[in-house]
């Protein structure tokens, strides 16, 4: 027997060793180093750029100007204030009717009943459509001309709309897309929530007299609490950082008016469409806290209701 | 490897069974149920009809309010869309940017949730979850730059890359939810059987963990063909994937309804085929957690 053949085994047990020694980091370190690379180091540069008046080309000699650029965008009430309100009022409104409209589905999806299987195919379809797509459809129906939307108001006696292209209708268009895209969305995460219920709190108002609404409101409700704030969270999430069918239906800047111009269509217009860097890194920055701030309050809230 | 090993199922609330005899619901009241549930799937599902009606129509009829429904029905829109505008280009480069990223993502994203599922670690976890939460347009000004100082801007490598951001989270999410759920027996049991922890991993959990897998592997796959934003500053003239094709196909003079159609039911087909197919996956991958709390 040679040394070669006993170290071979020996070293690989090494290796076998050590690795199941360190797993925990040694699995968790590439998607760490990985999310940390692309992250840590661009928002710091962001950060950077955020108070240099960068403009042009990110190359291009700039100079720091201190927190100029956050006075700046902060009293800038001609683009940026209004594009705030849209950014709540388009999450606001959208997410608060996809809730209603997506308990009342769920609720008539809990029980279980013929074709059950087809309804639910019906609405996945919406939810796993490429956004782009669906706001070029969108385009089509609510075209002023030629739309099948206008078609209908025409049907039942009521004048055309402008819709998408107008000043004050755009906005509750691209709200109600959005709902039409994620109300199921919601739905299935209700739908999760209650089929996970148990009967009996149910049944025991059922048996003390509660009519449907009172166990909904009393019983029901307060049980799926939980999967609310989640649905509200992911959801809310998301629905802040629309971007694709506001750029797709109204492109650069949100419309003639800057109608649709939400805090992520400036950022990306400041960004890529005037390369004003120094303006788009701080409204980001400040984009970016009132996300944390939203989440916070909604997590924070949570915890202490469970304690 | 034990023989009776538990299948767990795909959906993770089993729907429960009535325990108390109920009451027999009033006529009314199913009546209601079927015309509203109608009403639902019409809401729908009746504009991806449309999109797709008006692919088949020409710009004429589509222009013509008395064509609504009876049209003569033609593939040119199709023809002009596949083989005029280089729309198979575009799928082969939405199909591999979202495959690699998908595998790429599985690779590294699902140890890392297995470790931060077995050992808790609820602040790494948050820090891969923070890349759901930050605006994607943040992070595009300083990639572009990087990366076009790597000469790799309008390459497969970046886009990968930035599909990965949407992946990589949404994996991690969906596979620490279902580790978390997945017993520790069995591993245990098998490290009693002389298996190292990394082989218990490897040979006992990753085998069970194919539902999970497939869930986050499909869901990544779909987010990164519907991804629209990355593609529109990353990707360059040869690597256009299908949502920015489709966007620059309106930023011409005027609007070829019905070629634009055909190519937004390009898009959307596919993805919506596979969505019939793997519905149990999506539902249990996009409702992962909303049961926790």
């Amino acid at each position: 027997m040679t040394t070669m053949v006993t170290t071979k085994p020996s070293m690989w047990k090494n290796y076998s060793t050590w690795a199941n020694r360190h797993r925990k980091w040694l699995f968790a370190s590439p998607a760490m180093i990985f999310v940390g690379l692309l992250i840590a180091v661009p928002l710091g540069w962001t950060l950077y750029l955020s108070v240099t008046d960068s403009e042009g080309s990110v190359r291009a000699a700039s100079n720091l100007v201190g927190f100029s650029n956050y006075v700046e965008v902060l009293t800038d009430t001609d683009r940026f204030w209004p594009a705030v309100m849209r950014t709540f009022v388009f999450t606001g409104g959208a997410l608060a009717i996809e809730l209603v409209l997506g308990m009342c589905i769920a609720l008539l999806l809990w029980r279980p009943f013929r074709g059950e299987k087809w309804v639910r195919v019906a609405i996945l379809l919406p939810l796993v459509a490429t956004p782009v797509a669906v706001g070029m459809m969108w385009r089509l129906i609510f075209d002023p001309n030629i739309g099948f939307a206008n078609q209908v108001l025409s049907w039942i006696g009521i004048p055309a709309q402008p819709w998408l292209s107008g000043q004050y209708t755009a906005l509750p268009t691209l709200m109600f897309v959005d709902i039409w895209q994620w109300t199921p969305m919601v739905v299935l995460m209700l739908l999760a929530g209650l089929t996970s219920l148990s009967d009996e709190p149910d049944e025991a108002a059922r048996i003390d007299g509660a009519n449907a609404w009172q166990r909904f409101w009393f019983v029901t409700l307060p049980l799926l609490r939980a999967t609310v704030i989640v649905t509200i969270v992911l959801r809310g999430i998301d629905a802040l950082k629309t971007f694709d069918i506001l750029y797709a239906t109204k492109g650069k800047g949100g419309g003639s008016f800057h109608e649709v111009e939400t805090l992520n269509i400036y950022a990306f217009g400041l960004s890529f469409d005037y390369n004003d860097y120094g303006i788009a890194s701080t409204v980001l920055i400040l984009f970016f806290l009132l996300i944390i701030a939203i989440m916070w309050v909604l997590t924070y809230r949570r915890k202490a209701n469970r304690s | 490897m034990t023989t009776t090993l538990p299948a767990r199922p795909v959906t993770q609330t089993p729907r429960p069974v009535a325990i108390a005899p109920r009451r027999r619901k009033p006529r009314a009241y199913k009546i209601f149920r079927v015309v509203a549930l109608t009403l639902t799937v019409l809401l729908f599902v009746a504009p991806l009809v449309w999109m797709f009606v008006a692919s088949l129509k020409t710009n004429v009829d589509i222009y013509d309010a008395s064509k609504t429904l009876f049209f003569t029905p033609t593939l040119d829109n199709y023809d002009n869309v596949l083989s005029r505008n280089n729309y198979f280009g575009f799928i082969f480069n939405s199909f591999w940017v979202a495959l690699l990223s998908t595998v790429f993502s599985l690779l590294i994203g699902v140890p890392a949730a297995y470790a931060m599922s077995r050992f808790a670690m609820h602040r790494s976890a948050l820090v891969v979850l923070m890349a759901r939460i930050i605006p994607g347009v943040s992070l595009l000004v300083p990639w572009y730059f990087i990366f076009a100082n790597m000469r790799m801007v309008g390459g497969f490598g970046v886009l990968i890359l930035s599909h990965m951001f949407v992946a990589l989270p949404l994996i991690v999410y969906i596979m620490i939810s279902y580790f978390d759920s997945t017993p520790l027996e069995l591993e245990e049991q098998a490290q009693v059987d002389g298996l190292t922890h990394i082989g218990a991993f490897l040979r006992i959990t990753l085998p069970l963990s194919v539902p999970g897998l497939a869930t986050a592997g499909i869901l990544s796959f779909i987010f990164s063909w519907n991804n629209f934003m990355f593609a529109l500053v990353l990707s360059g003239a040869n690597t256009k994937t299908l949502p920015v094709a489709i966007f620059n196909f309106v930023s011409y003079a005027s609007i070829d309804w019905g070629s634009l159609m055909a190519a937004a039911v390009v898009v959307t087909v596919p993805i919506m085929v596979i969505a019939l197919f793997t519905q149990k996956y999506i539902v249990s991958g996009l409702t992962a957690g909303a049961t926790k709390g």
